[in-house]
C-alpha cells in the first residue's frame, strides 16, 4: 500500500471507529446517534456564534498544548501546565484590575505578567530538576495543588474573603465590541492571534535558533548534549521556563478573555491536563498542537450543544473521549493496514 | 522526520474533516420542527457544577421547574421545560446562550457561582428574562432569589444540640461564602440556644462536587467524637453521608447523625430497612421558589430587578419529617423556635460571631 494512502486512511477511518463505537454507545442507552451527531455538528460551525464559541475554546488548549510539547522536545514532562495556568490567570486578572493604564501598555503588561507568573511557577521544577535530579513528574504534579490553593487563598486576601477579584478594565481587556457584534457575544477573544503567534514562536526557537537545537539535541541524549560541549543543566531549566511561559498565557486568555476575572476554585480546570493530550495528538509539534487543539477544542465545544437534544453530558463525555481514543490510537490502525498490505504482497 | 510531521499534521486536519463531513449532509433537518412547537410559556435552568443529581440544590430547582411544567401542561424540550448542566465554569455562558437561543422564556442560573454569567448573558440578552439563585444580579431582567438559610440552620441546630450525647457537633460547609456562612451561623446560633456549652466543630471544605473530601472530613470529625454532623456542602456532602453509613453498617449502635442540606436527604441516609443515619435535613426550598418566581412571570408579573428572599414565614426553608429521630418533646421546641423566628421575635445573624 502506498505511504500516502495510509498517511490519510488511518485518521479517516480512527475517527470513523470512534464515532462508530460512539453511536454504539449512545443507541444501547437509548438516544439517537444521528441526531447528536448532528447536534455536534451544528455545535461546532452551526452558526457565527458557535464558530466564534469553537475558536474561544481552541484557543487555550493551543497554548496548554505548545506548553506539555515544548517541554516534551527537551524530554521532559510538564504536567504542571495546570498549575502554570491557574498562576497566569491570577497574574493576568490582577494586572487586568489593579493598574489603570493606557491599553497599549495594559494589555500587554497583563499578558506579559501572566506568561512571567508560568515561567516562574515552572522554573522551580525546573531547577530542581537540572541542580539536583528531582524528577519534574513529581514535582510538577504537586506545584499543581500548590497552585490551586494560593491561588484561591491570594484571591480571597486581595478581595477581603471575596470569591473573585473584580472584573479587568476594558483596556486589559482581550474582549471587543467587534468580535461581540460579529459572533452574537460567543465570548470569542483576540487571544487566537496570540495563540497563533506563539505556534509560529516555538516553531522558530525550536527550528531555528541555536538554541532551539540545544534543547532539542538535550531532548534526544542529554549525555550525548554534555559532551558536545552544551549546558544540560541551563537547557532544562530553559525549558520549564519556556515551556510555563506558554502554560501561563493559556491562563491569560480566561482572565483577559473569556472570564475577564479569576474566581475561587474548587478544582483543576482541565485545560492543563488536556495540554497533554493535545500535545501528544499533535506529535508535539507547533503545527500539530494546533491542530489537535482545533479538533479538541472544537469536539469539547460541539459537545456542549448534545445536551440540547437530550443526551446527558455523561454520555457526551464518552463519545468525545472515544472520539479523541482512536484518533491519538491511530498507530494500532496504521500497523494493521501494514500489515494487510504486506499479506497481500506475499500473495 | 519533517515529512512524517507532515503527515501526521495532515492526518489529523483530514480526521476533523471527515469527522465532521460525516454529520453534514443531514443538517437541514432539524431546523424545520424548531418553529412548528406552539409557543408556550417556557422555563428552563442551567445547573452549576453539581449536576442535576446533586440531591439538594439542583435537584431541586429541578423538581420546581418539572412540577411547574406539569402543573401547566407542558413537555420536557424546547417550548416547555429544560434544564442543562455545566461541567466546568466556562460552560455557565454558553448553556444560558444555547437556552436563550432555544426561546425559553424564564430562564434560572443556579448557584451564586453564576452570578457574573448571568449578569453578562442577561445584558446581552434583554427579551428574555433571567434568575439567579442564591446571587444578587441588579438587571430589569433578573430576578434574584436569596433564602434566610440561617432561619432553617437554627432549627437544624435546636434539633442537634438536643439529639447530641457527646456533646460534640460537627459542621461541613462547602466554599467560604455568604450563603454558606448563613447555614453556619444559624447552626451555630440555634446549638447555642440549647447548651451554650457545646462547641460546633466547623470546616469548609472549599468545593461542593467532592465527595471524598466530604467523607474524609467527616470521618475526622466521627473519629474525634461528634456524633451529628451538618453539612452544607452541596454533593461534597454526600461523602459525609456514605461516612456515617459505613460507620453505622460496622456498628449498628454507633451514634451517628446526620443532617442534610437543601431537599429532604432522608434516602441518602437509608443504611437498611431499619436504619437511617439522616437526623432530619434543612429544606432551602428552591423548588417554592422557583415555581413562585415562574408562575409570576407567566402572569406578567415577572419580579425583574428586584431580590426576593425566602424565610420561614413563607415556606422557603424548613425542616424534614425526621421519621422519629426526633423526639416529640424536641420536636415541640422546634416549633416554639420556628414560630418565634416567623414572627421576627428571634433575629437569626448572618454571619458566625468570632
Amino acid at each position: 500500500m502506498p505511504k500516502k494512502l495510509t498517511t490519510i486512511l488511518v485518521p479517516v477511518i480512527s475517527v470513523i471507529l470512534g464515532l462508530l463505537v460512539g453511536a454504539i454507545v449512545m443507541l444501547v442507552s437509548g438516544y439517537d446517534p444521528v441526531e447528536g451527531y448532528l447536534a455536534l455538528w451544528e455545535g461546532i460551525f452551526g452558526d457565527v456564534y458557535t464558530l466564534g464559541g469553537t475558536v474561544r475554546q481552541i484557543t487555550p488548549y493551543v497554548l496548554a498544548g505548545l506548553a506539555v510539547a515544548f517541554a516534551f522536545r527537551t524530554g521532559l514532562f510538564n504536567i504542571g501546565v495546570e498549575g502554570q495556568l491557574i498562576m497566569g490567570w491570577l497574574a493576568a486578572a490582577y494586572v487586568g484590575y489593579a493598574f489603570d493604564l493606557p491599553a497599549i501598555i495594559h494589555l500587554p503588561l497583563a499578558i506579559l505578567a501572566a506568561a512571567v507568573a508560568g515561567a516562574l511557577w515552572a522554573f522551580i521544577p525546573g531547577l530542581l530538576k537540572a541542580k539536583l535530579q528531582v524528577h519534574e513528574v513529581i514535582v510538577t504534579i504537586m506545584m499543581n495543588y500548590i497552585a490551586l490553593h494560593v491561588s484561591n487563598a491570594i484571591i480571597k486576601s486581595l478581595t477581603d474573603g471575596g470569591e473573585k477579584t473584580p472584573a479587568i478594565h476594558e483596556s486589559a481587556s482581550l474582549r471587543s465590541a467587534f468580535l461581540d457584534n460579529l459572533t452574537e457575544y460567543s465570548r470569542m477573544h483576540y487571544g487566537f492571534v496570540i495563540a497563533l503567534i506563539m505556534v509560529v514562536i516555538m516553531w522558530f526557537i525550536l527550528e531555528r535558533t541555536k538554541r532551539g537545537f540545544e534543547l532539542k539535541a538535550v531532548g534526544f541524549n542529554q549525555n550525548a548534549s554534555e559532551y558536545a560541549g552544551m549546558n544540560v543543566n541551563k537547557n532544562i531549566i530553559l525549558a520549564m521556563v519556556i515551556s510555563g511561559a506558554f502554560a501561563g498565557l493559556a491562563g491569560a486568555m480566561e482572565a483577559l478573555g473569556t472570564f475577564g476575572n479569576v474566581s475561587v476554585i474548587g478544582g483543576f480546570t482541565g485545560i492543563g491536563f488536556d495540554g497533554i493530550a493535545v500535545a501528544l495528538l499533535g506529535a508535539n509539534a507547533p503545527l500539530g498542537v494546533l491542530l489537535g487543539a482545533t479538533l479538541f477544542g472544537s469536539l469539547k465545544f460541539g459537545a456542549l450543544n448534545m445536551p440540547n437534544v437530550g443526551i446527558p453530558v455523561e454520555i457526551v463525555s464518552i463519545i468525545i473521549a472515544l472520539v479523541i481514543f482512536f484518533v491519538a490510537s491511530g498507530y494500532i490502525i496504521r500497523v494493521f493496514l501494514e500489515r494487510m498490505s504486506k499479506k497481500k504482497e506475499a500473495k | 522526520m519533517t515529512k512524517r510531521k507532515f503527515g501526521l499534521a495532515l492526518s489529523v486536519v483530514l480526521a476533523a474533516g471527515t469527522l465532521l463531513g460525516a454529520c453534514g449532509s443531514k443538517d437541514d433537518s432539524s431546523k424545520g420542527d424548531k418553529e412548528s412547537k406552539e409557543k408556550n410559556f417556557s422555563i428552563a435552568m442551567v445547573t452549576d457544577l453539581g449536576g442535576i443529581d446533586d440531591k439538594s440544590f439542583n435537584q431541586s430547582a429541578w423538581e420546581g421547574i418539572q412540577k411547574f411544567g406539569k402543573d401547566n401542561a407542558l413537555e420536557k424540550g424546547n417550548g416547555g421545560y429544560e434544564y442543562l448542566a455545566s461541567k466546568s465554569s466556562s460552560d455557565y455562558n454558553v448553556n444560558l446562550n444555547s437556552l436563550v437561543r432555544r426561546d425559553f422564556n424564564l430562564i434560572f442560573g443556579v448557584g451564586y457561582l453564576m452570578e457574573d454569567s448571568i449578569k453578562e448573558v442577561a445584558s446581552q440578552k434583554p427579551k428574555t428574562n433571567f434568575s439567579i439563585i442564591d446571587g444578587k444580579v441588579d438587571a430589569p431582567n433578573v430576578a434574584s432569589i436569596l433564602f434566610k438559610e440561617q432561619e432553617g440552620a437554627f432549627l437544624a441546630g435546636v434539633a442537634a444540640a438536643s439529639v447530641t450525647k457527646s456533646n460534640k457537633i460537627g459542621f461541613v460547609g462547602g466554599i467560604d461564602i455568604p450563603v454558606i456562612n448563613r447555614f453556619h451561623a444559624g447552626f451555630v446560633e440555634g446549638v447555642k440556644a440549647v447548651n451554650p456549652d457545646i462547641k460546633v466543630d466547623a470546616v469548609y471544605t472549599g468545593a461542593f462536587d467532592k465527595a471524598e473530601l466530604g467523607k474524609t472530613t467527616a470521618n475526622r470529625m466521627y473519629t474525634s467524637g461528634v456524633d451529628v454532623i451538618f453539612h452544607a456542602a452541596g454533593a461534597t456532602g454526600n461523602g459525609v453521608f456514605t461516612e456515617a453509613k459505613e460507620r453505622k453498617t460496622k456498628d449498628a449502635n454507633a451514634n451517628v447523625w446526620v443532617i442534610g442540606v437543601d431537599a429532604d436527604q432522608y434516602k441518602e441516609g437509608q443504611v437498611n430497612d431499619k436504619t437511617n443515619v439522616t437526623l432530619t435535613s434543612v429544606m432551602k426550598r428552591v423548588d417554592i421558589a422557583v415555581q413562585d418566581v415562574a408562575k409570576k412571570a407567566k402572569e406578567d408579573k415577572f419580579p425583574g430587578g428586584e431580590i426576593l428572599t425566602y424565610g420561614l414565614s413563607d415556606n422557603g426553608m424548613a425542616l424534614a419529617d425526621s421519621h422519629g429521630a426526633i423526639t416529640d418533646d424536641v420536636m415541640k421546641k422546634i416549633d416554639d423556635y420556628a414560630k418565634q423566628i416567623a414572627d421576627g421575635k428571634i433575629k437569626v445573624p448572618e454571619k458566625v460571631e468570632k
